[in-house]
């Protein structure tokens, strides 16, 4: 337990189970912000303000970023192992491209904390 | 040792007589194996190989799950628009006023098109996904008419994406 917890092994049961809970937020988060489109007919700055000062927005916002981040990892993770067959440039892609993930995350947690 | 188990497996005993043909194949296709990695004897098998996709038969399950990837790669590339556009939405009136200037222009309309028909084809194949871990869609016939289907039903939607759009 405690070296499965000290390396950075990949488990795949691991990566399965979290490629699809966290889809699921997604999923419903898109159709959350869909809903909030299709249901407001003119989207003024004080609705859309007001929507994400409410607490549970944020929450929702934040849980569907950090969703975001581990889905891209696992998913863009597949994407590499397939099709870049450089091991040096396949890890310096997967290193950037995590990194944008955790900048987006970064970025959402800044406004959320700002509205 | 692979060799001792066969041996007693094939003959109830471990005879060391009846060892020695295994233990000789062993230490040959061991030396033949080193030399190999090491390149001074080199064994080509000549197998046909094409990778020109325009020649490989590409089924509807097929083009469902290159389009699931293509989907999944562009949205996370279209999420910096995406992001961008909710943060300078939200920072000021001014902000919220610029970002919706820009809606009238062609690029930001087909930018946001191209995100919104990315999560619609990520998310409508992701549930088909979701489907086929419950054990649905598994077979030739409807994992093709499943496939066809996600297709079908995500052209609609991004003709309806463009319509509500523009």
């Amino acid at each position: 337990m405690v070296v499965n917890q000290a390396s950075l092994k990949r488990d795949g049961v691991q990566d399965f189970v979290s490629l699809r809970a966290t889809a699921l937020v997604l999923a419903s988060y898109a159709l959350f912000i869909l809903g909030y489109f299709l249901t407001t007919p003119t989207v003024t700055f004080e609705a859309w303000q007001g929507l994400f000062s409410n607490l549970a927005v944020k929450v929702y916002t934040l849980a569907a970023l950090v969703c975001m981040m581990v889905h891209t990892r696992i998913g863009l993770w597949q994407v590499l192992t397939d099709y870049v067959k450089n091991a040096k440039l396949r890890a310096i892609l997967g290193f950037f491209l995590n990194l944008m993930a955790f900048a987006y995350v970064a970025v959402g947690f800044f406004v959320l904390w700002s509205v | 040792m692979l060799f001792f188990h066969t041996v007693t497996r094939h003959y109830g005993v471990a005879n060391f007589t009846l060892m020695v043909p295994s233990i000789t194949w062993w230490v040959i296709t061991t030396i033949v194996g080193l030399l190999r990695v090491n390149g001074q004897v080199t064994v080509k098998k000549q197998r046909p190989v094409n990778l020109d996709l325009s020649t490989i038969s590409m089924p509807a399950t097929a083009k469902a799950s290159i389009l699931h990837r293509i989907s999944g790669v562009a949205l996370f590339f279209a999420l910096s628009f995406v992001i961008w556009a909710w943060s300078e939405s939200l920072s000021s009136p001014q902000g919220f006023e610029f970002v919706k200037s820009l809606f009238t222009g062609f690029i930001a309309k087909f930018i946001a098109w191209g995100a919104v028909i990315a999560l619609l084809y990520h998310l409508v194949a992701g549930v088909r996904h979701l489907l086929m871990d419950m054990g649905r869609f598994e077979e030739l016939g409807s994992g093709n008419a499943s496939a066809k289907f996600v297709i079908a039903l995500w052209v609609v939607l991004a003709v309806l994406a463009g319509v509500w759009i523009w």
